[in-house]
């Protein structure tokens, strides 16, 4: 017996392992209730943010500072609370899921009987029965099964998606062991390699002893049956655990989430970084300057402050490095601690909004839109091209089958009879006399009469040449089927992996030969009612690198016959017989009406032929090592001397809406690229007819390279041809092949061509090609946002590698599903999930940034000036109370609230205009320039809060009626109190959508602020040694000219921005604004009239009311004349999402919501 | 926290949600299609305000004129108000304190006196506050300003005699405790000021002075008590403590009265209520209006009777004294009004410009050149 390297697993049957790897659950999360804490901790301080408040708390702990450790202590738990619980919950839920996959109850095989247990205590070696409709404990090698033949069927549906019954096969020596008293008697070794993630590999063999004879036979992926699939057909099997636990194929395949970063966090991350700069230099500033004043004593220890012994004795350097550290933490809340957790709950919950947004419902296939990753939420809003997969995202992967060419003759399906090209079916009584033929042909009982030889070989090898699986669920058990005598009538379902496939074995179903099952070892059709069973003798499965798949068979007659079929370019050169020029101008036709084409073609072998075939056959499937290059090797062998017999050419239609889609996408300014493994002509005709190429675009193309020098002469000719004329539009066409010639070395060219062309087509990609040209373009120079769609295991590739990955629902399995970062059921989709939630994201979180780093510029910057007022001793302007609240009390719900429910402009104007995409792309919004201007913002407002209330109050008067005096504590809440309300109406002028929530929150944190103020001041709070605000709150406001200062000073803030915002608005308008207008008719609908009052200055909302209610401004004549303006941009664009109909009434329903709203 | 009892209001399609429960819950256990409420569906009512010159002009003008008026109100308010302030630091040799500001240290025994003369040019109406003022000194410090014990100024008596670390290095004075401790009370400001008005006949007529009612009144009751209440001996209740190192006094001599000794003494209060800024004033006393015939302080001559007992000289400090009536919105401010009226004529000026603007380019806020 050979023991290779890999191999890990010896098993006994019947017995137990006693060095059983161990029982593992699986698991994908990071905690357990014990080790939650220390690692959830350990994982959030790697973050820089939260590791430098720690490292200002530990110098708050260790050092005399301004501000108690608790100021900076309090915030930190809060955001790690608030994180750990989110982190905790998600976890949860992951524990649950796997507690009931980990918890289900099995049946194992344990001295001599069936015992009850667990599936987490499945061991290796355990023999389980499952029975049907169960879904499999641990990955398992099938035994026995309740059938003869030891065949079970499954479904993958779980792990790939697959829906179709996949049959699995016993070795025939423990076929037989059916029962358990049989299966303790069995002596067997099972020997496989290590484990590992792909689910469609498995290399093992059984070594089976027999009487003291032993049997080897070779195990593949045919025998094992994974953990997570389901049992279907059969009532029970047993089989022996292989991997279990974190070993199955399923826990390895169970991916964490992708850590994609956005481009947004990177922007946050740079601000973060300019922030600490200005934090560093103004500690230093402030170190310095406190130094040059102390050189005086008479500032530094003047008689009424003298220093404490400690002071005075401690070295000069610790007393440098302490106060540069105190500074550090005076002004440490420059860096929003909250901002971290903030934006992760806006989009934790903002996610929400995606899953349950109706218009991403498909109703058809019951799906929602899915969010695997909150992360990249606002990327959304950022695409720069788009990469699409052909089969299955741009098209419905629904096949039909359309037309066929037979031994050089075209045929075309029409009303499913075979009708010979050039015949059209238009008269229901046509007389050719092939319809008489195909009239007749029900009635007829011998094929001949209606169907050459070669059409009818043709039909069989199509009926024959399969994988398909026939669903008995309603008849339970396949015997009945197989008795039923009149096959053709019966609603037999066929389950495919491959829809082409389905497509086929249904069309020749129509046409008359019906394929009616498959019991392991025959294969039976039946042609025309009589039937026929060829005996199945091998499959050689499809593979991606053949590009075919063949079956031989043993006809009834005793001959053996291959049948194969595949892609015209790995049948063709293996032909060795049969109208092959002719076929091949058919299948370029068909490719060009944009059909998928496969090409038919059979072998007969001799007997001597046939034992070859069989030996070298079972040799390289039993073979250890290298078993896939030998098996390649083997079906080389098989597959030549084909004699041809057609062609088939299968239509996949197109999804509903790609054509207005792809169309939206491009108007909002981002690039289309097809990646498809498609051939060339087909790739060009779908693309042609889904709108990616127009027929006014002149098409490049670069295809079929096969030199380094021939490539690169054909990029320039492309490049001076895009030079020359560079008034139309340009596609371009690449294959696979000369890609990787153009990327090895001529990058640079071809980008520069790929630039300048407004769409890209690639086909003949290999799925790890996909990857590469995506990554090509996510690295060039400029660094575009790429998005990456499909539905396909062939897309998975891509899909990660692009900055945001989104799996189409489809019928291709759901691996690309599980591997994106969202996923939605249809194309069409993607419109409204970057035109509209990448918009909103975007400018919600943008804002919200931005909006984190100017309150607490304003927060901060007065702290600073004051410095400059008492002798940079660092003492703080506020109450430490007031410190630590203000970033999580005061401020926080506002900007939340704001970054959830914003929108700027109404969700169907955004679609109906995706221009307007392009007016947040490349990160608009977080640019320099927005930056500076929020930052400046930031500053100008804190010096106006300062030396707005030094001016009023430091210049030494009294503010009271009663000549009483304020101290330095009023002055520090009077500038506190200017800044809360200020900072809070100040994202009430970014708001521009109000509902009850943000009034609720605006208002709300306002009257918070005050009433908590007074609270907190209106006691003496015991065990505290210090009473500093002791009333000083109710002192404050009992002041008439504090009232008028508070309002004078928010004024002048927010005056200078209104301004701003209005000027630009008419005098350099953005689309947005224009279009914000342009809603705002149908909307309030009192454009002129104080009705849309801004209420963010003021807060006389009401006052705007009043006067909108007396003037009546808002006249109806404005609303309908917009509404035309409106209703004309709907006529050439679409609305998908609530199907508004060519008539005004939706406009009149949306302009009363908006009245009511106004009300409110 | 989302408003998770919310329930939409407006509901467009067929009632397929089940009203109690919140949008968390989910749907109908078959279908996953997401629920038709307007909250899910991010079409909550909502207000959508725009900032256009339009919605914004009324705002201004409105804005302007409120503003104007209050502003004429305010700064026509600050300037009936009558302030007088004499600087007696005695910096020059000629001005009268010269003499006290040069000789005069913390140890000596005797008081130095100075009287500083001046004049009214315009009568005093109602009441009159007295201020003295300090320059460059600086309460905000923050050694300074947490050099304090509140729960000793609370009257909590272990506080008393173990006063709070901040204290130091006025915490204790030969082994015993000082009270009050801290360096806000041990500087605590001692010139006696006295205010004679001199008739133009030549007599001095002492101005009387009112020393109640300077410090906030929840300062006073509430934040500041003496150990075990007011009714107290204080010299038995301050028994084991000491002095702060640079009174004369004892806490509980700082007055005869019993309702403003000990920590509850008024002048020491205003004092503990550290200043913001290093130029600051402190309320000393307040002239009660005589009667409606005479003014407080009438036009003529005064002199203010200064014991200096304050050394400002070491950190050039200056002391004032300062004579002001109050409105209803306190002391003189011009800066006030001044801001209310630029402010606002600014608004008015900006909506003619807005106005101009709007009726200028209005039209090209439109939608139609929005590429499509």
């Amino acid at each position: 017996m050979e023991c290779t390297a890999d191999t890990v697993a010896l098993l006994w049957m019947g017995r137990q392992l006693p060095l059983s790897p161990g029982h593992f659950t699986v698991s994908c999360f990071y905690y357990t209730i014990w080790n939650f804490i220390p690692k959830n901790l350990f994982e959030q301080f790697r973050r820089i943010a939260n590791f430098y408040f720690l490292i200002i708390f530990l110098v708050q702990l260790m050092i005399d500072t301004p501000t108690s450790p608790v100021t900076s202590g309090l915030p930190l738990f809060f955001v790690i609370t608030v994180t750990a619980i989110k982190q905790g919950y998600e976890d949860w839920l992951r524990h649950k899921a796997d507690n009931e996959v980990n918890g289900a109850p099995v049946f194992v095989v344990r001295s001599g009987s069936l015992v009850q247990t667990r599936s987490k205590n499945v061991r290796v070696g355990d023999i389980v029965r499952v029975a049907k409709d169960e879904t499999f404990p641990a990955d398992l090698v099938l035994l026995s099964s309740d059938r003869a033949e030891g065949t079970c069927h499954i479904t993958t549906a779980s792990l790939d998606g697959e829906t179709n019954l996949k049959t699995h096969f016993a070795v025939p020596e423990t076929a037989v062991s059916q029962t358990v008293s049989k299966l303790e008697s069995l002596q067997a070794v099972v020997e496989c390699q290590q484990p590992e993630a792909d689910l469609y590999r498995f290399v093992g063999r059984i070594t089976v002893s027999l009487q003291g004879e032993e049997i080897v036979r070779p195990l593949g992926p045919e025998n094992l049956l994974l953990r997570g699939a389901r049992l279907k057909n059969t009532k029970e099997i047993f089989g022996v655990a292989v991997y279990t636990g974190m070993e199955s194929k399923m826990a390895l395949n169970y991916k964490c989430k992708s850590q994609k970063r956005s481009a947004v966090e990177k922007s946050m991350n740079t601000f973060l970084i300019i922030y600490l700069g200005i934090l560093l230099l103004e500690a230093v500033l402030s170190t310095i300057l406190k130094y040059a004043w102390q050189s005086e004593r008479k500032w530094d220890e003047p008689f009424y402050n003298e220093k404490t012994e400690q002071e005075k004795n401690s070295s000069k350097i610790l007393q440098f490095i302490s106060d540069f550290l105190a500074f550090l933490v005076l002004y440490n809340f420059i860096i929003p601690i909250s901002l971290y957790v903030t934006v992760e709950m806006q989009k934790f919950l903002g996610s929400f909004f995606i899953g349950w947004d109706l218009d991403l419902y498909h109703v058809e296939s019951d799906q929602k839109a899915q969010v695997n990753t909150s992360d990249l939420n606002e990327e959304l809003g950022q695409v720069e091209y788009v990469f699409t997969d052909k089969t299955g995202t741009l098209t419905e992967n629904e096949m039909q089958f359309r037309e066929c060419s037979i031994n050089g003759v075209k045929f075309q399906e029409i009303n499913g009879k075979l009708v010979p090209e050039g015949v059209t079916d238009d008269s229901p009584d046509g007389y050719m006399p092939h319809l008489v033929r195909v009239l007749l042909h029900q009635t007829c009982t011998l094929s001949s009469c209606f169907f050459t030889g070669e059409e009818e070989l043709f039909l069989k090898a199509v009926s024959l040449c399969h994988t398909v699986q026939i669903n008995y669920d309603q008849t339970d058990g396949p015997r009945d089927t197989f008795l039923q005598a009149n096959g053709v009538s019966d609603p037999v379902e066929y389950y495919a992996s491959s829809p082409d496939e389905k497509a086929l074995v249904e069309a020749t179903r129509r046409m008359g030969v019906t394929f009616v099952g498959n019991n392991g070892e025959n294969m039976e059709i039946k042609t025309f009612g009589r039937s026929e069973k060829y005996k199945l003798l091998h499959v050689l499965e499809f593979d991606a690198n053949r590009r075919r798949m063949s079956v031989i068979l043993q006809t009834p007659s005793g001959e053996k016959v291959l049948f194969t079929k595949g892609a015209e370019s790995s049948i063709f050169p293996h032909a060795r017989s049969g109208e092959v020029d002719k076929t091949r101008v058919h299948v370029d036709e068909f490719a060009l009406k944009g059909l998928r084409t496969l090409v038919v073609a059979c072998r007969r072998f001799s007997a001597g032929e046939y034992e070859e075939v069989d030996r070298r056959l079972h040799e390289a499937r039993t073979a250890l090592q290298q078993r896939e290059e030998r098996l390649a090797e083997v079906f080389s062998f098989i597959e030549r001397d084909l004699e041809l017999l057609g062609a088939t050419g299968v239509e996949d239609r197109l999804q509903e809406k790609v054509q207005e889609t792809i169309e939206a996408l491009r108007l909002a300014g981002i690039k289309v690229w097809v990646l498809t493994g498609d051939k060339h002509e087909t790739a060009v005709s779908v693309s042609l007819s889904c709108g990616h190429f127009h027929r006014t675009m002149n098409i490049l193309e670069l295809v079929q390279q096969k030199s380094d020098s021939e490539c690169a002469e054909q990029l320039r000719r492309l490049a001076r041809r895009i030079r020359e004329d560079h008034v139309i539009q340009h596609g371009l066409v690449v294959d696979g092949t000369s890609l990787s010639l153009a990327l090895r070395q001529h990058e640079r060219l071809f980008m520069e061509v790929c630039r300048s062309c407004s769409a890209v087509l690639c086909c003949r990609m290999a799925p790890l090609q996909k990857a590469k040209v995506v990554r090509l373009i996510k690295t060039s120079p400029e660094k575009p946002i790429t998005l990456a769609i499909g539905d396909g295991a062939n897309d998975v590739s891509m899909i990660q590698e692009a900055n945001v990955g989104i799996g189409i629902m489809g019928k291709e399995g759901r691996q690309a599903v599980r591997n994106s970062d969202y996923a939605i059921a249809r194309f069409k989709f993607l419109a409204k999930l970057l035109l509209v939630h990448g918009h909103f994201y975007y400018i919600r979180i943008a804002t919200l940034v931005q909006y984190f780093f100017y309150k607490n510029v304003c927060f901060i910057t007065p702290q600073f000036l004051y410095q400059f007022f008492c002798l940079f001793s660092q003492q703080t302007l506020y109450d430490s109370v007031y410190l630590t609240l203000y970033n999580i009390c005061f401020t926080s719900l506002p900007v939340l609230v704001y970054s959830l429910f914003e929108q700027l402009v109404h969700p169907h104007v955004l679609q109906s205009k995706p221009a307007l995409y392009r007016d947040i792309s490349k990160n608009a919004l977080l640019s320099f320039k927005p930056f500076l201007y929020w930052t400046l913002q930031g500053f100008s407002h804190a010096f106006v809060f300062f030396f707005g209330s030094y001016i009023l109050m430091g210049e030494d008067t009294s503010l009271m009626g009663n000549g009483q005096m304020f101290g330095n504590w009023t002055f520090g809440t009077l500038v506190f109190t200017v800044m809360v309300i200020t900072v809070t109406l100040k994202l009430a002028l970014e708001t521009h959508y109000w509902t009850w929530m943000n009034h609720f929150v605006t208002w709300g944190s306002i009257a918070f602020y005050f009433i908590f103020s007074l609270f907190y001041g209106g006691i003496i709070w015991p065990f505290l040694h210090t009473q500093d605000m002791y009333f000083v709150f109710v002192q404050l406001l009992s002041s008439g000219s504090a009232w008028f200062a508070i309002i004078i000073v928010v004024v002048t803030c927010l005056f200078p921005d209104v301004v701003k915002k209005v000027l630009y608005r008419h005098l350099r308008p953005t689309s947005t604004q224009k279009s914000q207008v342009i809603e705002a008719y149908p909307g309030t609908s009192c454009l002129d009239s104080a009705c849309c009052f801004s209420e963010g200055k003021s807060g006389f909302a009401w006052l705007g009311r009043l006067v909108e209610r007396t003037m009546s401004r808002c006249d109806l004549a404005r609303v309908t004349s917009l509404y035309v303006i409106f209703y004309t941009s709907e006529q050439h664009l679409f609305i998908p999402s609530v199907g508004t109909p060519p008539n005004p009434t939706p406009f009149l329903v949306l302009s009363a919501v908006r009245n009511s709203s106004m009300q409110w | 926290m989302m408003a998770s009892s919310y329930n939409a209001k407006e509901e467009d399609g067929h009632h397929s949600v089940s009203a109690a429960s919140g949008p968390s819950a989910g749907p109908s256990a078959k279908s996953k299609k997401p629920d038709n409420t307007a909250f899910k569906q991010q079409r909550l009512p909502a207000w959508q305000p725009i900032l256009t010159a339009g919605t914004v002009l009324p705002a201004f003008f409105i804005i302007g004129l409120i503003f104007i008026p209050i502003g004429i109100g305010l700064f026509v308010t600050s300037n009936n108000i009558r302030e007088f302030e004499v600087d007696y630091t005695g910096v020059d040799a000629s001005s009268p304190c010269f003499t006290c500001s040069q000789t005069y240290s913390w140890n000596s025994s005797i008081p130095c006196k100075c009287a500083v003369s001046f004049s009214l040019e315009q009568p005093f109406e109602s009441n009159v506050f007295m201020y003295y003022g300090l320059s460059n000194f600086y309460q905000n410090h923050r050694r300074y300003v947490k050099s304090r014990d509140d729960s000793q100024l609370n009257g909590d008596k272990a506080s008393l005699r173990n006063p709070s670390k901040e204290c130091e290095p006025y915490r204790s004075h030969d082994n015993k405790p000082i009270a009050p401790c801290g360096a806000i009370a041990n500087s605590l400001f001692n010139d006696t000021l006295e205010l004679f008005y001199i008739d133009p006949n030549g007599t001095r007529t002492q101005i009387p002075l009112v020393k109640k009612g300077i410090a906030w009144w929840t300062d006073k009751h509430v934040k500041f008590r003496n150990p075990g209440g007011n009714n107290f001996n204080l010299t038995v209740v301050f028994q084991g403590t000491t002095k702060p190192v640079n009174w004369r006094k004892y806490v509980y001599e700082l007055d005869t009265d019993p309702e403003n000794n000990g920590f509850v003494n008024e002048d020491f209060i205003v004092w503990m209520r550290t200043a913001a800024l290093p130029t600051f004033r402190k309320l000393y006393r307040i002239i009660q209006k005589k009667s409606n015939m005479t003014p407080t302080l009438p036009r003529g001559n005064y002199t203010l009777d200064v014991t200096y007992n304050y050394p400002v000289r070491s950190f050039e400090g200056r002391k004032r004294m300062i004579l002001s009536t109050i409105s209803w919105m306190g002391g003189k401010n011009p800066f006030l009004g001044i801001a209310y009226i630029t402010v606002g004529s600014v608004c008015f000026f900006l909506g003619v410009v807005l106005l101009i603007i709007h009726h200028k380019y209005g039209n090209r806020n439109n939608s139609a050149d929005i590429p499509n």
